[in-house]
């Protein structure tokens, strides 16, 4: 359009007027008839004049070659990728073959980067655990023993490719779900669920936990392996569409996951092996588990964010994870830097004799769900998940609905029946978060701060607005 | 007296509406202040001097709403049980806002572009420190921009207008209070005739007159553009002024076109004769402040152009009817009632009273009628926003000699809402000149349209009333001279409101330039009576 052009528009007709603030002017706008939108507006960033300000030189921009154009461009990528990718469970095999680093003494753990003497209770508790599954160390004091003196190698999951919930302590011998993207061929991985009650992932170390993991080791492990071989592969995508429209919110919901799995997964066991009792062993704690499928879904959600990875300019966030002190994000656009805030004590329903008072903070790489749209973003379609985090199914469909305004686009796969088919909120775009005020939900379990104690109860939690605020600034200086 | 601090966690409300609140609050009796303030430092420091704050109000921060309430106990009691409707009333009148029960509302241009994706216009009344960045973000999207808000940076104002001529847009602001374009109300507007005549201006108020007298005289308005109040400054060298002059020139429904600010800087000046000397269409210069003639000589390479001069916003609106529909105007009567007629007022008034004081909502209205009061009286004139240094009020709130104010103006707007909404600072000002013995006349702008208070006279009535029944106590007679800015087709109608203001015993003139005179004539006719 020619320079003037666009104002002889403007007087050419009476305007379509976006009114931002004050209300008595849209209402001057309903008196005269004109066409408008009142925008209720409020302060970005809770009021932070410099992150405003920002966000106004970051905002998208028509012209091809400004920051905000080689933005909107960059998101559109990453969006396109994110809902293109097809996660596929093809394995199951052993951290040390996929990771032969680990036999270093290398253990890998949730959330951001953290070193022992930060660590909250959980996380040490699962590490005293892993160390002695490893049999680096015979006893919880000797274990404790050598991770004060620096002699294991602590790392985050996430930058190795994996995912694990809690504590989400990752050792060479445990064996992992192998999930590849077949569409850009990326690779996510994921440790096994191991149930309710005191687990390792609640930092749980007693010798029955170390029981079960070596169980898991040995027979779970290669049942699985026998089985998936068997099946070639299982895609995942449309296993989590059906959930989804079952009621799974795919975080603290998996009842419908599970059992979809446990369909594809039973005849095949059963074709693959003769061991009647060795199928029967391993398809007992998965039908009594309910969340197994929690640790599948994580490595797909995963793998479909990776794949969104270090898009330059792109304000799409990849990554969201806790280690129980700290929560840290990642965005597509910043590679690999952390983003930190402190982890807060999520908001829940308690079980009977506990209280706020005796949560861990925010813990687990579980947050995966949400940053793919899952879990506390898709609750509007998994009204039952209040049972467990608390609220009403009408806050449920607010939250989902409260999460659209702060994606890209909604996940045409990924559909949930009870907003009309509406499709799972994608793509969290920092800039959003920060000009609406409204921080991701996550839906999450609750573990009590000491280590071993177990699960406490369940509840709501947000990331800091401080993840975001740092996001952003790193952001304008690479855009800029 | 009791003080009390309610804070609701993360509660935002735009100021204007957490005032209107506020308004209500303190006229329950008992009441002796109210703030209703979001807690950013500024305001946090402006409660606490007000003696409003209780303990830091328990740390509340920039997206929290603080309420504080000083008076009784019981009143303080009431005022809080009436809070939450109060809130609620205000937030959910939904007129305007087009929403339906649970449907989400918008919180910020990207969402509320996403909803009404052929929006061609942002307006924009955000606090200004956020402002600029709210502007840009409409603007990077090709969409034209009013900015209302002040408080603006020069730099970033440059910046804006810049932006918007590289993108071929319309940045209208900051401090850009009003607008019409395409016959639509924009901000602080009237509702005025549809015709041949384009206004662009500095001045929001100012423009608001003259697209009053135009609609009053019998002609009509294509579009009122607003530039803001700096636009003529020799930082943003009439940028938007000049985008609007092209605009307007190049608007077929456009055939003549005014022009109204302050004084542009001396290279600005020259910037908008190139603009207008030659241009199709035959424009109106109005610099309010300043007298045509003094610009008798200004042309572009000194010939004589298509641009003429006024001298006053009432004079640009007569001009313009006569070019553009070739009517020429009558000079319009001070209207006043039967009791109260200027003859008979002047008549009671007291050798002690030789003073004007002029109390005014609108800035350039305060402006114009002091500088025609200077002009005729050859006396100085003191204001809050004088026409020179030296004449400046040593404390804006006791007056002295002939002083006129602009009550918009921050010193007496902090923590309160702006004088064309609310009535209580004119009020108490008005009552304390009322009691001064050395005043001659009370001189008044009334503003109407759009946006404005909805009943101005009726508000002011009762006090006109009280300052002349106060001064006929004390056996003086207190012409009140008052000038309606607006149509008969606002909501508040300018015949009603005239005959609100008549009933009262105010002299009611035509223009803000009418009642300047008067009030000069009231003045110096009593002087010459006595010498």
């Amino acid at each position: 359009m020619p320079a003037d052009s666009k104002i002889a528009d403007l007087l050419g007709h009476a305007p379509t007027v976006l009114n931002v603030g004050v209300k008595t002017f849209a209402a001057t706008l309903e008196q005269v008839g004109a066409r408008h939108l009142h925008v209720d507006w409020q302060p970005p960033a809770q009021g932070d004049p410099q992150i405003a300000a920002l966000l106004g030189l970051l905002s998208d921009d028509d012209r091809p070659d400004s920051a905000g154009a080689r933005i909107k461009a960059a998101n559109e990528e990453a969006l396109q990728r994110i809902l293109a990718a097809d996660p596929v469970w093809e394995d199951v095999r052993p951290a040390r073959e996929i990771w032969p680093e680990m036999d270093d003494r290398a253990l890998y753990h949730a959330g951001p980067p953290i070193e022992w003497d930060r660590m909250c209770g959980p996380m040490q508790g699962a590490v005293i655990g892993a160390i002695m599954l490893e049999e680096w160390a015979e006893d919880e004091q000797s274990a404790r023993g050598i991770a004060e003196a620096g002699e294991v190698r602590f790392e985050p999951c996430h930058h190795h490719g994996a995912v694990g919930p809690m504590a989400g302590l990752v050792s060479p011998s445990m064996p992992m779900f192998v999930v590849r993207n077949a569409d850009r061929g990326n690779y996510a991985y994921s440790s096994l669920n191991e149930g309710m009650g005191k687990v390792l992932r609640y930092g749980a170390y007693s010798p029955e936990v170390l029981a079960r993991l070596r169980w898991m080791r040995d027979a779970l492990g290669p049942v699985l392996q026998a089985g998936i071989r068997a099946l070639g592969s299982v895609p995942l995508k449309p296993l989590m569409s059906q959930a989804l429209q079952m009621g799974d919110e795919l975080h603290n919901r998996h009842v419908a996951a599970t059992s979809l799995l446990f369909k594809t997964l039973a005849p095949a066991l059963v074709r693959a092996l003769d061991d009647r009792e060795r199928v029967a062993a391993a398809l007992d704690p998965i039908a009594a588990n309910n969340y197994f499928f929690l640790n599948l879904a994580m490595a797909a959600c995963k793998a479909m964010l990776d794949s969104a990875r270090d898009i330059s300019c792109s304000t799409v966030v990849v990554t969201m994870a806790r280690n129980g002190v700290e929560f840290g994000i990642r965005v597509s656009g910043t590679g690999d830097r952390w983003f930190t805030g402190p982890a807060a004590v999520p908001d829940g329903v308690y079980l009977p004799g506990f209280t706020e008072a005796d949560a861990a903070g925010d813990i687990g790489d579980s947050a995966i769900t949400e940053t793919a749209g899952l879990g506390g973003f898709a609750m509007g379609g998994a009204p039952a998940v209040v049972k467990v985090v608390g609220g009403t199914p009408g806050d449920a469909l607010d939250f989902t609905r409260s999460m659209h305004t702060i994606t890209l686009a909604p996940n045409p796969n990924w559909t949930m029946p009870a907003l009309g088919f509406a499709g799972t909120p994608t793509g969290i775009d920092v800039r959003k978060v920060l000009d609406t005020n409204t921080l991701p939900i996550i839906n999450t379990g609750i573990a009590h701060k000491v280590a071993g104690v177990g699960q406490v109860g369940a509840g709501l939690v947000r990331p800091p607005l401080q993840c975001f605020t740092e996001a952003l600034k790193a952001l304008a200086e690479t855009v800029l | 007296m009791k003080i009390t601090n309610l804070v609701k966690r993360n509660r935002y409300q735009d100021s204007v509406t957490l005032m209107q609140v506020a308004v209500k609050l303190r006229e329950v009796a008992g009441i002796d202040e109210v703030a209703l303030m979001m807690g950013t430092e500024p305001n946090l420091e402006i409660m606490s001097e007000a003696g409003l704050l209780e303990d830091g109000a328990g740390g509340a921060g920039p997206n929290d709403l603080i309420v504080a309430v000083r008076g009784t106990g019981e009143a303080v009691e009431s005022a809080l049980s009436m809070l939450d409707d109060l809130l609620r009333n205000e937030v959910s009148t939904g007129k305007g806002t087009g929403r339906e029960r649970g449907e989400m509302v918008p919180h910020d241009i990207s969402s509320g572009l996403a909803e009404l994706p052929d929006a061609n216009l942002v307006l924009i009344s955000t606090p200004g420190i956020y402002a600029a960045a709210e502007a840009r973000k409409a603007l990077l999207r090709g969409k034209h921009v009013m900015l209302f808000s002040d408080n603006v940076s020069i730099e970033d104002e440059v910046a804006l207008k810049r932006l918007a001529t590289e993108r071929g847009l319309m940045m209208m602001g900051p401090d850009c209070g009003t607008a019409i374009i395409g016959g639509v109300p924009l901000g602080f507007a009237n509702a005025v005739r549809r015709g041949k005549i384009g206004v662009v201006g500095a001045s929001g108020t100012g423009m608001q007159e003259v697209t009053s007298l135009i609609d009053r005289y019998g002609g009509g308005v294509s579009h009122a553009i607003g530039t803001g109040s700096r636009d003529l400054s020799s930082y943003v060298r009439a940028e938007m002024t000049l985008t609007g002059l092209r605009a307007l020139m190049a608007d077929p429904g456009t055939e003549v076109v005014v022009v109204v600010s302050k004084p542009p800087g001396p290279d600005v000046l020259e910037r908008l004769l190139e603009a207008v000397s030659d241009a199709e269409k035959p424009s109106i210069l109005m610099f309010v402040g300043t007298n045509s003639d003094s610009y008798a000589g200004d042309s572009k390479d000194g010939q004589a152009g298509r641009q003429e001069f006024a001298s006053t916003l009432d004079e640009a609106a007569r001009l313009a009817v006569r070019l553009a529909y070739g009517l020429q105007v009558e000079s319009q009567p001070v209207l006043s009632g039967e009791e109260d007629t200027i003859g008979s007022t002047m008549g009671r008034l007291r050798d002690s009273q030789r003073y004007i004081r002029g109390l005014f909502s609108g800035g350039t209205f305060c402006y114009e009628a002091m500088w025609l009061m200077q002009r005729a009286l050859d006396e100085p004139v003191f204001s809050n926003t004088p026409l020179s240094p030296d004449l400046a009020l040593p404390d804006p709130h006791g007056s002295r000699e002939h002083t006129c104010l602009d009550l918009g103006s921050d010193e007496f707007t902090v923590g309160r809402p702006h004088p064309m909404i609310d009535f209580s600072t004119r009020s108490q000002r008005l009552l304390q000149e009322a009691a001064d013995p050395q005043v001659a006349v009370l001189l008044l702008d009334v503003v109407l349209g759009f946006g404005a208070h909805p009943d101005p006279a009726g508000a002011l009535a009762p006090v006109i009333r009280q300052a002349k029944e106060l001064a006929s106590t004390d056996g003086r007679a207190l012409p009140v001279v008052a000038h309606v800015c607006g149509t008969e087709g606002d909501p508040q109608g300018l015949e009603k409101q005239r005959q609100t203001l008549l009933q009262s015993g105010a002299l009611v003139a035509p223009s803000n330039a009418a009642a300047a005179r008067l009030a000069v004539s009231i003045a110096t006719q009593h002087k010459n009576e006595g010498v």
